[in-house]
C-alpha cells in the first residue's frame, strides 16, 4: 500500500512537473515571438513558412479524405437513425450541428498530432540526443527561437485552415452522398447548411484549433525535450507525445463542449 | 575595473569554478586564464571532468559556485538572453560534430551568419565557401551530415565554429576516433587557425600527441581538480606521479580491496 502511495506520488510529481515544463516553454514562445528581436533573438519568418508548410500544407490531403471520409459516415448514420423517426430529411441539420463544432476540428486534431506531433517530437528528441540542441545554445541561437515558437506559430495557423479544409471537405461528401442517397439537390443542401451553421459554430471550430494547436505543439516538443538516452527513449517519447496529445485534445474537446 | 585592452588580451577567465550534475560537484574550485591567441589543452583520463568543465566554459551549464568570464563579463551573472549575445563571440566545435542532420554542410556554415548578421546570400555563400577551403570540405558544400566521414564531419564542426570569426574557439576532443593522418591534419588546422586568424583556441582531449604538438600550455583535470598548468616543456619533467602516469600511459593503481570487490561482484555494495 505504502509503495503504491509512493508510486502514484512520484507520477503525479512527474506529472505536475512536466506541465509546468510545458507552461514554461509556452512562455518562452511567446516572449521570444513578442520581444526576440529587442534581444537580437528574431524569430524567423521563414522557419514559420517552412513549419507552415511541414504542418499545414502537407497535412492537406490526408486531413481532406478523413474528413470526406467522416462526412459521408456521419451522412449514413444520420440517415439510419432519422429513418426511425421518418425524418431522414432532416439529416442536414445534424450534419451542419456537428461538423463544425465537433468532428471537423476533433479529426483535424487528431490527425496533426499522429502526423505533426510525433515529427515534432523525434525531430527535437533526436536533436536533443544528437547535441544539435546545444550547438544552437553555443552558437548563440536560443533554441526557442529556433524551433518553440516556429512550430507553435506555425501550427496556430494551419491548424485552422486545416480545419476550414476539413469543414468544407465534410460538407461536400456529405451532400454527395445525400444527393445520390436520398436525391437531396446540392442548392437545396447547401441552403439549408448555410442557414443552420451559425457563426458560433464557426467560432468554436476554429477556436478549438486555436487551443489544439498550442497543446499539440508545446506538448511535442516538450516531450522531444524530455528525451535522455538513446533510440528506445526517443521511440517511446514520441508515442507518449502522440497520446497525450490525443488524450488532452479530447479533454479540452468535453470542456468546450460542457462551455458551450 | 577592467579596461578594454584587459578584455581584448583575455577572452576566458575562470574563477574558482565549482560545477557538477544533480548537485554533486564534479569540477573542484578550478582557475583559468586564455590570452589572446593562445592555444590551451586542457588534458586528462576519462572521467576526469573534461567535457563538464568544457560544458560550463561554453555556458550550457552554470556552475554550482565560482564564475567564467568571456571577454570580461561574466558568462552566468547576466540574464539569458545577455548570454547568448556573449556567446556569438565564440565557436565551438564538438565532439560529435553536432551539425544540424538535417541542413547540408553549407547550410550548417551559413547557420551563424544568417541568424548574427546581416550579410546578403552573394557574401555568406562566399564566406562559407572560404570557410570550407579553408578545412579542406571545399566542394563538399552540398553533402548532409550523414554523407561526411567523421574526419571530414570534424572539419565541417570547426568550419561552423569559425564561420564569425570568433576570437575564441572551443574544440571538445577534435582527433579521437580518427586515423594518425586525419588527426594530424586536425592539429594543422587549430594552428593554422591561430596562426592566420590570430584566435584563441581551448582545446579538450586525452591525445597526448596531438597536445604535445598544439599546445602553447597544458591544463591537466584529475579527479575536478587541476593539478597542472603549464607549458609542454614544463609538463614533461614534472615529478608528480599521476602526470607522468597520465603521459607515459601508465595505468592508475588502485587499492584493491578483496572484500569490497566480492561485495560489489554479488551486487550488495
Amino acid at each position: 500500500m505504502v509503495a503504491w502511495i509512493c508510486s502514484l506520488g512520484k507520477s503525479l510529481k512527474a506529472a505536475i512537473a512536466a506541465l509546468g515544463f510545458a507552461f514554461l516553454l509556452l512562455f518562452l514562445a511567446i516572449k521570444i515571438t513578442l520581444f526576440g528581436k529587442k534581444f537580437d533573438q528574431p524569430v524567423r519568418l521563414r522557419h514559420i513558412i517552412l513549419e507552415l508548410h511541414a504542418s499545414g500544407v502537407q497535412a492537406l490531403p490526408v486531413v481532406i479524405l478523413m474528413a470526406g471520409t467522416i462526412g459521408i459516415m456521419l451522412a449514413i448514420q444520420g440517415i439510419h437513425s432519422l429513418a426511425i423517426f421518418g425524418a431522414e430529411s432532416q439529416v442536414t441539420f445534424g450534419l451542419a450541428l456537428s461538423i463544425p463544432r465537433e468532428f471537423a476540428p476533433l479529426i483535424t486534431g487528431i490527425i496533426v498530432a499522429g502526423r505533426s506531433g510525433s515529427q515534432l517530437a523525434s525531430r527535437v528528441g533526436s536533436m536533443r540526443l544528437n547535441g544539435e540542441l546545444d550547438a544552437l545554445t553555443a552558437m548563440g541561437i536560443a533554441p526557442a527561437r529556433f524551433i518553440v515558437a516556429p512550430c507553435l506559430i506555425g501550427l496556430m495557423l494551419s491548424l485552422p485552415i486545416l480545419v476550414a479544409t476539413a469543414n468544407l471537405s465534410a460538407f461536400v461528401a456529405a451532400g454527395l452522398y445525400l444527393d445520390t442517397a436520398l436525391g437531396i439537390s446540392p442548392v437545396a443542401y447547401w441552403n439549408d447548411v448555410f442557414i443552420i451553421v451559425s457563426l458560433a459554430d464557426l467560432a468554436q471550430s476554429f477556436g478549438k484549433a486555436f487551443v489544439f494547436s498550442i497543446l499539440i505543439s508545446i506538448i511535442s516538443i516538450s516531450k522531444g525535450l524530455s528525451v535522455v538516452g538513446g533510440a528506445d527513449m526517443l521511440g517511446k517519447a514520441t508515442t507518449s507525445s502522440v497520446v497525450t496529445c490525443i488524450g488532452s485534445i479530447i479533454v479540452a474537446d468535453t470542456f468546450f463542449a460542457l462551455l458551450s | 575595473m577592467k579596461t578594454q585592452q584587459d578584455r581584448a588580451e583575455t577572452p576566458l577567465k575562470v574563477n574558482s569554478l565549482q560545477g557538477g550534475y544533480n548537485g554533486q560537484a564534479v569540477i573542484h574550485d578550478c582557475n583559468m586564464t586564455v590570452t589572446a591567441g593562445e592555444i590551451v589543452v586542457i588534458m586528462g583520463g576519462s572521467g576526469s571532468g573534461k567535457s563538464t568543465f568544457l560544458r560550463h566554459l561554453i555556458g550550457l551549464k552554470p556552475p554550482m559556485q565560482g564564475d567564467v568570464e568571456l571577454f570580461g563579463q561574466s558568462l552566468y551573472s547576466v540574464s539569458e538572453m545577455e548570454r547568448l549575445s556573449l556567446l556569438k563571440g565564440i565557436g565551438v566545435s564538438f565532439q560529435s560534430g553536432a551539425l544540424l542532420s538535417s541542413l547540408t554542410v553549407a547550410q550548417n556554415v551559413s547557420l551563424p551568419l544568417i541568424e548574427h548578421t546581416h550579410l546578403d546570400q552573394q557574401t555568406i555563400d562566399f564566406i562559407i565557401r572560404m570557410k570550407l577551403d579553408f578545412v579542406g570540405l571545399l566542394g563538399k558544400e552540398n553533402l548532409l551530415p550523414s554523407e561526411l566521414s567523421g574526419g571530414m564531419l570534424k572539419r565541417a564542426a570547426v568550419a561552423r565554429a569559425i564561420a564569425l570569426d570568433p576570437r575564441i574557439a572551443f574544440m571538445d576532443e577534435p582527433s579521437a576516433g580518427l586515423d594518425p593522418a586525419v588527426s594530424a591534419s586536425l592539429d594543422e588546422l587549430i594552428i593554422k587557425l591561430r596562426a592566420s586568424l590570430g584566435m584563441s583556441v581551448v582545446v579538450v582531449t586525452h591525445e597526448l600527441e596531438s597536445a604535445f604538438k598544439i599546445a602553447d600550455r597544458i591544463i591537466i583535470l584529475d579527479r575536478g581538480y587541476i593539478i597542472f598548468s603549464g607549458t609542454v616543456e614544463e609538463i614533461k619533467v614534472s615529478k608528480n606521479l599521476r602526470i607522468q602516469n597520465l603521459i607515459n600511459r601508465v595505468p592508475e593503481e588502485e587499492e584493491f580491496d578483496p572484500e569490497a570487490h566480492l561485495k560489489r561482484l554479488f551486487g550488495e555494495a
